[in-house]
């Protein structure tokens, strides 16, 4: 199992180099540059900070020095934000994103779990039918329609909660954009819940189990649930990767200074470091959390070996 | 001793699905007394397994069960679960058809047997462990201690078999229900499981409830018979007496079913069809970049055959002993290495597009009569399919015309023809894949346990049908089955293999009759055993 892990660590710097270079080649593509303004600017400053950054150096060369950088850890300046390098974005944006998304993920994958499982035990009862209408409103719900209703009545009518803003990390800050990065989650966590533990429900060794006069908790429990968790664990792998590294639209409603607003805002700005630091923050977070997935598949399945 | 501990007293099961109720158990009356063996015959979709899943407090959400099951005076359907949950699993026990897929794939076999035995018998973790240790042991794993670190996996369904025996029997039940549990074996173990059942059985005093479609069984352990059909006991009395002297039209009908008769031997020089010689197949497992070479497993080794017009060629043996890679191989559905000749023309080096011509006459017809016909086409299409691929020129109507006409030649009504697979019944659908195979007017046919998923009497008509097409059309079989009963009543020379080589031939009665390897007998012994 050690040298599964140690063989994934290495495959992954492969498929790192190919993301960065397919990413660094097709945002050069793209019309324009970071110093591109609509109002123009003076060509001689503009040559300047180019020169600089070394901007006016040939494509190959440049990718040549980014990659030379990144292997030394060094994930360059933001050009937009020319006060901050990539890195310290990251490290002051990070630690947010990381803790709304890991709160939503984790509360997602409880409540889901709990309201897909009891659906899936009360099946075609009323129980059911109330999870399978709240899980289909959440996951058609808009986050972007979710997060100004919450803000609506909860902050500006009931008064309960900030409207937005980070607050140095205060609880009351939190809660509408870990809600609103919640439901859609939990909304598909209730339904693979759902459908994964009326398949394990059905399945010959419950029937066994039963057989053998075992209890409903020992039934549903050990038996059931194991088996049901296998599709759950894979979905929230990716969930995980997306959910950590930020989401813009609850960001910039919420007024959270995370890393999610990052990854669009940097692209229209032709901000080509911070592009390329998003693009190596999620693509680890993604391999990384593939990795865990798989791990827990062997946890969880002990037909699932590696080596 | 006549004391009823198993007392049903008109039991019915329902289910309700979209379409409406649906009985599946029409109030039927039935006891076991202490220590005795009583046997459920009938065909699939007669209620014998729903009426014990009802006993059982088994059934799927949408059954209902009513009416009395009586044990030792307790009405199961009466009482709480938790209640209910006392009683199965310690006095009453189930085990069931599927031994692969019964136990829980996640927990090991230790555990497993631990945790019933805990519940019902309040012992500690080490005193458990000893009794699923001795259980283990009683139903003869070997190395017991070891196996109770497996998972279910890593055994085969005959061991997987025996470790549902060994859960069910732990707690020293009154009563085992067992639900096909043989059906999905291998032949040679069925006869070990059945044999460790009975001397269990007697051991332990225990009743026995067996359901089961095979009256080989029956004959062999039970001591009272019901006989089910459309939900209903139509017949019940002492095994030897019923065997004798059924009463019942539908008890006399499942009797007859067994296959009977023996097909003459062609002519010594009847044209050669197939010639195969040293056939030889090879899987290469694994292997690739980063795991190192491929392991390789030798499916099929070394064998040779010889097929002539007319001739049916059995090959039994068990699973994984190469018989359909073999028949697959001949055909060329499967590289392999060794001479293969088709009417003396030798076929081993053709392309893809040169054996085309030659597939109209070299047929095959599968096991699975649901899985092998595609679901999204008409039985007239699956059935005119290969026309389009041989004859492309024939009109539409032509095509009608001799869909129609392989339809009737395997006596099913026409007019069936836009309906779809899901509309057939088990027995109809390998009629319509027998169809597919011979309106290409083929000259060889692979039946590849083309009756092993039907029930006797469909069996028996599917196998009258064969010979008759075989007669009318001069056709060569290969014909593979682990029924032993089946291929005597079909072949006229059987060949009998295991792990990859042919280890005996011969006409039915010199294999069957007077076996010369010990494998074959054994093979022979497990099933004609009375």
């Amino acid at each position: 199992m050690l040298r599964y892990v140690l063989r994934r660590f290495l495959t992954a710097i492969p498929t790192l180099f190919v993301i960065v270079t397919i990413s660094f080649f097709l945002m050069r593509v793209a019309p324009g540059g970071p110093f591109n303004q609509e109002k123009g600017l003076n060509p001689v400053i503009k040559a300047n900070l180019e020169r600089v950054f070394h901007l006016d150096q040939p494509l190959w060369k440049q990718y040549l020095l980014y990659l030379n950088n990144l292997v030394h850890g060094d994930f360059g300046p933001s050009y937009n934000l020319p006060d901050f390098t990539v890195a310290e974005l990251f490290a002051a944006g990070l630690p947010i994103s990381i803790q709304l998304g890991g709160t939503a993920l984790v509360l997602a994958l409880l409540l889901g779990g709990i309201l897909g499982i009891t659906a899936a035990l009360y099946q075609n009862k009323p129980a059911d039918y109330a999870v399978i209408a709240t899980a289909t409103a959440g996951s058609t719900i808009p986050t972007f329609v979710i997060a100004p209703l919450f803000q609506l009545f909860f902050a500006l009518t009931l008064k309960w909660f900030p409207v937005g803003g980070w607050g140095d990390g205060a609880l009351i800050n939190k809660v509408g954009p870990v809600l609103t990065l919640m439901l859609p989650q939990l909304a598909i966590v209730a339904r693979l819940m759902r459908g994964s533990m009326i398949e394990s429900l059905r399945s010959h060794h419950i029937r066994t189990a039963r057989a053998l006069g075992l209890s409903d908790y020992s039934v549903v429990i050990k038996h059931a649930l194991r088996g049901a968790l296998l599709p759950i664990i894979s979905y929230a792998g990716p969930a995980a990767a997306a959910l950590l590294t930020g989401s813009i639209i609850v960001e910039t409603i919420f007024a959270i200074p995370g890393v999610g607003r990052y990854f669009v805002e940097a692209a229209l700005n032709r901000d080509y470091t911070l592009v390329m630091g998003t693009v190596v923050v999620i693509a680890m977070f993604t391999i990384v959390f593939n990795l865990i997935v798989d791990i827990l598949y062997a946890v969880v399945d002990p037909r699932v070996r590696y080596d | 001793m006549s004391e009823r501990i198993l007392d049903l007293r008109h039991v019915k099961v329902e289910f309700s699905t979209i379409d409406g109720v649906v009985e599946a158990v029409r109030g039927v009356n039935l006891h076991v007394i202490a220590g005795e063996t009583v046997a459920i015959v009938g065909e699939s979709g007669s209620g014998k397994s729903q009426l014990m899943m009802a006993a059982m407090g088994l059934l799927a959400n949408n059954g209902k069960a009513t009416g009395q099951v009586d044990y030792r005076g307790t009405n199961l359907l009466a009482i709480s679960k938790s209640q209910l949950n006392d009683i199965r699993g310690a006095k009453i026990t189930m085990i069931f058809q599927e031994p692969m897929t019964s136990l829980d794939p996640l927990y090991s076999i230790g555990d497993q047997l631990i945790e019933p035995i805990r519940k019902h018998q309040n012992l500690g973790e080490a005193d458990a462990r000893a009794r699923a240790i001795e259980m283990l042991r009683l139903v003869r794993i070997p190395e017991p201690e070891r196996r109770m670190r497996s998972y279910p996996h890593e055994m085969s369904g005959g061991q997987r078999q025996r470790v549902m025996i060994a859960m069910a029997l732990a707690n020293n039940p009154d009563l085992l229900i067992a639900d096909e549990p043989t059906t999905a074996l291998d032949v040679t173990i069925q006869a070990e499981i059945l044999e460790l059942m009975a001397s269990l059985q007697q051991r332990l005093g225990m009743g026995m409830v067996f359901i089961t479609h095979d009256l080989n069984i029956v004959k062999r352990i039970a001591h009272r018979v019901y006989v089910m059909r459309r939900g209903e006991v139509v017949e019940e009395g002492e095994t030897a007496e019923l065997f004798a002297n059924p009463k019942h039209p539908y008890t006399k009908a499942l009797l007859e079913a067994e296959p009977t008769g023996r097909k003459l031997p062609v002519a010594p020089n009847a044209r050669k069809m197939i010639d195969a010689t040293d056939v030889r197949v090879t899987f290469r497992l694994g292997g690739g970049f980063m795991s190192g070479p491929p392991l390789e497993l030798r499916a099929v080794d070394r064998v040779s055959m010889t097929l002539r017009q007319g001739q049916t060629i059995g090959i039994v043996g068990e699973s994984g002993s190469g018989k359909s890679t073999f028949a697959r191989a001949v055909l060329r559905l499967l590289p392999s290495e060794g001479a293969i000749s088709f009417e003396n023309r030798p076929i081993q080096g053709l392309t893809r597009e040169q054996m085309r011509p030659l597939r109209r006459e070299l047929q095959i017809v599968l096991q699975d009569p649901f899985g092998s016909l595609s679901p999204r086409m008409t039985a007239g299409q699956i059935v005119t399919e290969g026309l389009l691929v041989h004859e492309p020129t024939i009109s539409r109507a032509e095509r009608d015309r001799r869909a129609v006409q392989a339809l009737e030649e395997v006596q099913l009504d026409p007019s069936l023809r836009n309906r779809y697979p899901h509309e057939f019944s088990g027995g109809q659908r390998q009629r319509v894949a027998i169809a597919r195979a011979i309106i290409l007017k083929p000259k060889v046919v692979v039946l590849d346990e083309p009756t092993s998923a039907l029930d006797r009497q469909v069996q028996k008509q599917i196998v009258d049908l064969l010979r008759d097409l075989q007669q009318a059309h001069q056709l060569s079989y290969l014909f593979i089955s682990h029924d032993l009963a089946v291929v005597r009543a079909m072949a006229d020379h059987i060949m009998v293999m295991k792990d990859g080589t042919m280890v005996e031939q011969g006409t039915p009665d010199e294999v069957m009759e007077h076996p010369r390897e010990d494998y074959t007998r054994r093979l022979m012994a497990a099933a004609f055993a009375e």
